[in-house]
């Protein structure tokens, strides 16, 4: 491992990125967009919009770094560049890493833009800090990201990687605690929800925005959060191969 | 030069989605020289050349390359390779490109601008690569791997879809490599790029038809051009 071809990779990522404004200006725009959204539906519904709004902020990142990063590895993946770097003197962790720092800093913009929006200007209400908010919401998009690099590994094409949304991310959205109490899901389902990392990176945010702190069990939900960020990039590396079929 | 060969194929016996495209093939290439390999197109020469590049899973016996296992950490700083589809990032810049895989090697940045120049591509440093040409995007593919000064270059097809100008350029280019002491391994599918190289390993179903040097292989075979002597190779193994 080496910092400077970690750094070389961020600075790489984050020049592509730059040199794709419309994905950008989409990165920045959707959350506020979708919470503004979701005010005026719940507008008749007193309470929800409070208690949604918040746990919103944070786990957009998460689900929109997924999306961004498994097709962004998918292209690496396809268009032989990752091969090249394979054959390199680059470690696989400088590759994994490297995205991973490039995506945090995209995430912590898209973070305080999205909250500077929904609390400052919709009125959405948190107990706790609004700063943890964002600090949860960038460990969360981290946790996206390192999700996206390893659903990448069992994509083909585009195609098929777009669908990993739904299959990997809405499963976790509904179970995560953020439309029901997961205590009042079906038993089995409820089960389920304590093997999926969302259900933590939620819980976490339902504490700061809801309860006003985290708690020791909130300090749980992150360290399970972080542990499977960690996990997923030791897999997501698992899938780097240098020989190939 | 010749301390010996730099690459060593040994039985080499490779299968790709079932099917077996080399079937234990042996060779050696000469260091400090051009070899070229050339054959008609499916005929194992990517599969070949990724194996010495070490990025080929095979099924048996061995590829050494510089007197290491091929693929080994060592050899991946001494060792370029050149993809036969360009294998670039096509939203950066010629330049960004060429920045990115210079930190990854460890070389100056000043050394960018130099392969900018070496693969004639002085006036394009600053497009995006998807605003470039096949063969320009070619180029830059090509530029990333001469940046390390790599003592084996490794290149699958370089002078596809170049113009001829610029084609004599790169097999100079390639030449001046040699001179120096660098071994590299050019695969073709076009028989006339064989006059270019000191070497010739022609290729057909995953095995050597015949290595040798092209005067060789025209005197052997009597016949006026590289096209010929293959065909006359090809009907000499079927008689066999």
């Amino acid at each position: 491992m080496s910092p400077r071809i970690t750094l070389a990779t961020t600075r790489r990522v984050l020049s592509q990125l730059r040199r794709d404004p419309r994905t950008v200006a989409l990165i920045i725009a959707v959350p506020v967009v979708l919470i503004a959204l979701l005010k005026g539906v719940l507008e008749g519904s007193p309470g929800s919009f409070e208690s949604l709004g918040g746990p919103m902020v944070g786990l957009f990142p998460l689900i929109i770094m997924f999306l961004i990063t498994s097709i962004t590895m998918l292209r690496e993946r396809t268009t032989g560049t990752l091969e090249r770097l394979m054959t390199l003197p680059l470690a696989k962790l400088d590759l994994l890493l490297g995205y991973g720092i490039a995506f945090a800093l995209v995430a912590a913009v898209q973070a305080v833009v999205t909250a500077i929006v929904a609390f400052a200007i919709l009125g959405v209400d948190a107990a706790g800090s609004t700063v943890a908010v964002v600090a949860l919401a960038v460990a969360n998009a981290v946790l996206g990201m390192a999700m996206g690099l390893l659903a990448s590994a069992f994509a083909r094409t585009e195609f098929q990687v777009v669908q990993f949304m739904p299959a990997f991310i809405f499963p976790q959205l509904l179970l995560c605690g953020l439309f029901a109490p997961r205590d009042s899901m079906a038993p089995v389902l409820e089960a389920v929800s304590y093997a999926l990392p969302m259900s933590y990176a939620f819980d976490a945010l339902h504490r700061v925005t809801v309860d006003g702190s985290l708690g020791t069990a909130g300090v749980v939900d992150v360290c399970v959060t972080l542990g499977a960020t960690a996990l997923a990039l030791v897999l997501a590396a698992g899938t780097l191969r240098r020989r190939t079929a | 030069m010749n301390e010996g060969p730099a690459i060593v194929v040994d039985r080499l016996v490779v299968r790709r989605g079932g099917k077996l495209v080399l079937p234990g093939i042996s060779l050696e290439i000469a260091a400090g020289a051009i070899t070229g390999l050339l054959g008609p197109s499916g005929t194992g020469k990517t599969t070949l050349i990724r194996a010495i590049v070490g990025v080929q899973i095979v099924e048996s016996g061995g590829v050494s390359v510089l007197g290491m296992p091929a693929g080994s950490a060592p050899l991946r700083s001494r060792v370029a390779y050149v993809t036969q589809t360009p294998s670039v990032y096509s939203d950066l810049t010629v330049r960004e490109n060429l920045g990115y895989f210079a930190r990854i090697v460890d070389v100056p940045g000043g050394r960018v601008d130099e392969v900018i120049e070496t693969v004639g591509l002085g006036e394009y440093a600053n497009r995006q690569v998807v605003n470039l040409s096949g063969g320009q995007r070619a180029r830059v593919s090509l530029g990333s791997a001469l940046l390390g000064d790599p003592d084996v270059l490794v290149l699958d097809e370089p002078t596809v879809g170049l113009d001829p100008v610029l084609r004599t350029e790169l097999w100079s280019e390639f030449a001046n490599l040699a001179a120096r002491g660098k071994t590299l391994v050019v695969s073709s599918h076009v028989m006339d790029e064989a006059m270019h190289c000191q070497e010739l390993l022609l290729m057909r179903e995953g095995d050597v038809l015949a290595a040798a040097s092209p005067r060789e292989l025209l005197d052997r075979t009597g016949a006026p051009d590289m096209e010929t002597a293959f065909l006359r190779l090809i009907e000499q193994g079927a008689k066999r």
